[in-house]
């Protein structure tokens, strides 16, 4: 088991030995994923809709189960470990497949919560709102919580510029969060009537040049702004 | 390949029927044409599904709508739109997809575009551009804005590939012959993956481009030359290759097809690593040649 800051540099290093950016939208959701990495039992499910956070889920998972995956195959030939998740390509795909696994769960009456990890960005795509529509009419808001990674930017412009997402999401009652406090992530989700949890994030988070930086989204890190990455989150 | 275009479009930045969209892509690449186009440069955001259809909107009020993004975010994902609000009702829709084939390697299958002009194709009122080199972009470009504005268009855009030094044919046609060697093998590339044979393939070869589908390719001419290959980045239903085949079916002509397999070893990587698994590396093209000759 590994800690949060170990995660953390070996996102940096994962990222930077590759060559490859969407680091920003890795480190925002980092504290996420180790949060539900505390609350999710074997009968939950994990979907993650932000596909470019591959690098978050990968490296969570060596943080729980060092044995379990072998980072160093991150973005090579032959590896297993591509820079996108399955299931998500142009974005927008994540919540109708968690819709689809919390009706399996209702169906078949099993146990467990579908949790879906997003980006506020996605929520650009209708898809999402036609998966949204489905989980109430449908009755999954018991087998399903959504957790969104808030933090402002997208690919070609900050969020809020595209999509209201506040806005627009108010009429289902969401749920807020400080998307970098672990206890305050599980503390929300283990609320009975948080369906939808807007995680208060930050692009970039921990490392001073990537935070609220466009840039993040894209831009590998130089050697340079990778020790100083480093050792920014070492003296955290 | 997207600099070049970029470079072309800011050539007709100021033509005010000229709208450019994107799904919220074009870091690094697509700021000058932002900065110059202003209200006619839209980020439509993550939601490629209506861009196309406000494209549409905009083709039936006789604007020139380009739509911008990840190939398969485009083609894929906006597919019944294209086939109804742009193809059916024929209006005169830009599409670039950028990203051909492998082109996006590692960062893996969503973002390959294998089945592109395959798909495309099946629709009526379209024709997918496919530049082999940079220098036929802004051929490509006036064509769109010209006598293709009257009907849709993809533009698949893929990498420059080919060696500094080479100097590609001065003109652009939809299918050229970049080397001819008496009795030797004839290759056929689809797009710019041709780059990645050169020059290798220039002494050993009767080496072709195509660069335009449906294809004019006189097959009737290449017949005469025996041993063919046809090479190209997307799968082979829908193929350039599938649909060529049946045009060379003289019994002087032995044909072989190599297309892109997907993901054969069920792992990923990059772009050359792809092409390797589905024999498209130039060093399995050479191969064949030397094999025919043999």
């Amino acid at each position: 088991m590994k800690t949060l800051k170990e995660a953390k540099k070996r996102l940096l290093q994962m990222h930077y030995e590759a060559g490859v950016g969407h680091i920003g939208g890795n480190l925002s959701c980092l504290e996420i994923l180790f949060a539900l990495a505390q609350v999710m039992t074997e009968q939950d499910k994990l979907i993650i809709s932000k596909g470019h956070a591959a690098g978050a889920q990968y490296v969570t998972q060596w943080a729980m189960q060092p044995d379990s995956i072998d980072l160093s195959t991150f973005h090579r030939d032959g590896t297993n470990l591509a820079g996108h998740l399955p299931n998500t390509g142009s974005l927008g795909h994540g919540l109708g497949l968690a819709a689809g696994f919390a009706l399996h769960k209702k169906l078949w009456k099993i146990p467990g919560t579908v949790y879906c990890l997003m980006s506020d960005g996605e929520w650009d795509e209708g898809s999402n709102w036609e998966a949204l529509r489905f989980i109430y009419d449908a009755e999954l808001s018991s087998h399903i919580k959504i957790i969104i990674d808030c933090n402002g930017y997208q690919g070609f412009k900050e969020t809020p510029g595209i999509c209201s997402l506040g806005m627009s999401l108010e009429a289902y009652g969401p749920f807020q969060c400080n998307g970098h406090d672990i206890d305050d992530i599980v503390k929300s989700l283990a609320h009975p009537e948080c369906i939808i949890l807007e995680a208060d994030t930050i692009k970039g988070y921990g490392v001073s040049f990537l935070e609220d930086k466009l840039e993040s989204h894209y831009d590998p890190l130089t050697y340079e702004q990778y020790q100083q990455a480093l050792l920014e989150v070492e003296n955290a | 390949m997207r600099k070049a275009l970029v470079k072309a479009l800011m050539d007709r930045a100021d033509d005010p029927n000229f709208v450019f969209l994107t799904g919220d892509l074009g870091y690094k690449a697509l700021e000058p044409l932002r900065d110059k186009m202003g209200e006619r440069f839209i980020n439509a955001g993550v939601a490629e599904q209506n861009m196309v259809t406000v494209a549409a909107g905009l083709a039936a009020c006789d604007n020139i709508p380009w739509c911008y993004s990840i190939a398969p975010f485009l083609y894929a994902r906006a597919f019944e739109q294209i086939r109804n609000d742009v193809c059916q009702a024929n209006r005169a829709v830009m599409l670039v997809g950028n990203g051909a084939g492998y082109a996006y390697g590692v960062m893996g299958p969503s973002h390959h575009a294998l089945n592109d002009y395959g798909a495309l194709l099946t629709l009526p009122n379209i024709r997918c551009l496919i530049p082999a080199f940079a220098s036929d972009i802004p051929a490509m470009v006036a064509k769109m804005f010209t006598s293709y504005s009257s009907r849709a268009t993809y533009l698949r855009l893929g990498v420059a590939e080919e060696p500094a030094d080479y100097v590609p044919p001065a003109y652009y046609a939809p299918w050229r012959q970049l080397s001819y060697v008496v009795d030797a093998p004839t290759v056929i590339v689809v797009g710019s993956i041709v780059g990645s044979y050169l020059p290798d393939l220039l002494d050993i070869c009767n080496l072709w481009v195509v660069s335009e589908l449906p294809s004019l390719l006189p097959m009737d001419d290449i017949d005469a030359y025996g041993n063919v290959l046809i090479v190209e980045e997307h799968v082979e239903h829908g193929s350039f290759g599938a649909a060529a085949i049946g045009k060379l079916s003289s019994e002087l002509c032995t044909v072989e097809h190599r297309f892109a397999r997907g993901y054969p070893s069920g792992t990923y990587g990059s772009k050359e690593f792809h092409r390797k698994e589905s024999l498209l590396d130039k060093d399995s093209i050479v191969q064949w040649i030397r094999t025919c000759a043999s």
